[in-house]
């Protein structure tokens, strides 16, 4: 199984999941510059966390018109995996892979902290090896973090099964002290209609390694790796 | 080809949470300024370029808000004004 990491000028997060690809769940990843039209082949595509083109205008409103991005649609409109983490969930919020965006936290501040999410899907190509309501420590560190769509869409997310990932108390309650960002209904990740494009602004590269305070990000990674193996034996 | 000068305003749509607005008008409060209701923090942005002429201008002016400039889900864009420069 092969993952694309793509860079913009301003990734910061890029190393990060390509270690969690090839440490972390042993399979090949490559970068791709976001000048690029190749996905050399990939199977997933990750966005990774950063900064692209330094959050000019909105983050990730530049990034979006980056040429790859125009494979990485046309690689999730062909049903292929495409996983967006932190200002790549932004991004593809941008490219109109998920809906809604994401605006400045509540509070004004980055938040750069290990937080807790709930499970709230496992029906989902990225997060079949957790179980449901599964509480997770997940780092984040972001300024612009809070999820906002209209109602309709909300409630369309709620009702569809798209909500992947709510803040939560450690031990599994939806709070508002438990959000860190004022994103509505706790939401810390969602996945498109079709279940193949995850957005989230925790960082599940970052929590593969208990000396580093967390491996709850793993499943996620080995999730992926076993539904393509399912697919593939399929 | 006449050189316009195109000033735009972007704001957070009304309803959704501006907390850089609320910040500010908190501050107005209270340095004497009680009777401020609202605020919103948005951007402005001036865009130099040619057209044939303004109502042309203004025609570029709101695809490039729509295509970039604001985001449809969460702001509103005002084009203040097209003049020639």
């Amino acid at each position: 199984m092969k993952f694309a990491i793509v860079r913009f000028p301003g990734s910061n997060c890029d190393e990060d999941a390509l270690l969690a690809v090839t440490d972390g769940i042993g399979q090949e990843a490559v970068y791709c510059w976001h000048k690029e039209h190749d996905l050399q082949g990939a199977d997933v595509v990750i966005l990774p966390g950063g900064f692209s083109y330094g959050d000019y205008l909105r983050a990730g409103a530049i990034a979006r018109f980056s040429p790859i991005m125009r494979e990485v649609v046309a690689h999730a409109n062909r049903g292929g995996l495409v996983l967006g983490i932190c200002n790549g969930f932004q991004i593809a919020c941008e490219a109109g892979l998920l809906p809604g965006a994401l605006l400045r936290n509540a509070s004004l501040r980055f938040v750069s902290e290990p937080v807790h999410i709930r499970v709230e899907s496992i029906a989902t190509p990225f997060t079949s090896s957790y179980h449901i309501g599964q509480t997770l420590q997940i780092p984040i560190a972001h300024g612009d973090g809070r999820y906002t769509a209209d109602a309709d869409t909300l409630a369309r997310l709620e009702g569809e099964g798209q909500v992947v990932f709510r803040y939560v108390t450690a031990d599994g309650r939806v709070t508002d002290g438990a959000n860190p960002n004022g994103s509505g209904r706790n939401i810390a990740g969602i996945v498109n209609a079709a279940g193949n494009v995850l957005g989230m602004m925790p960082h599940p590269e970052r929590a593969l390694d208990a000396r580093l305070g967390s491996v709850d990000g793993l499943p996620l990674f080995n999730s992926m790796l076993e539904s393509f193996t399912a697919g593939a034996s399929a | 080809m006449t050189r316009f000068r195109i000033a735009l305003h972007i704001v957070p749509r009304r309803g959704i949470l501006d907390p850089q607005g609320n910040a500010v008008s908190d501050a107005l409060h209270s340095l004497g300024f009680p009777d401020v209701q609202d605020v919103r923090v948005g951007r402005f942005l001036t865009i130099d370029t040619t057209a044939e002429n303004a109502e042309a201008a203004k025609q570029s002016a709101r695809a490039m808000c729509e295509k970039l400039l604001a985001n449809p889900v969460t702001e509103d864009f005002e084009i203040a004004s097209v003049e020639v420069s």
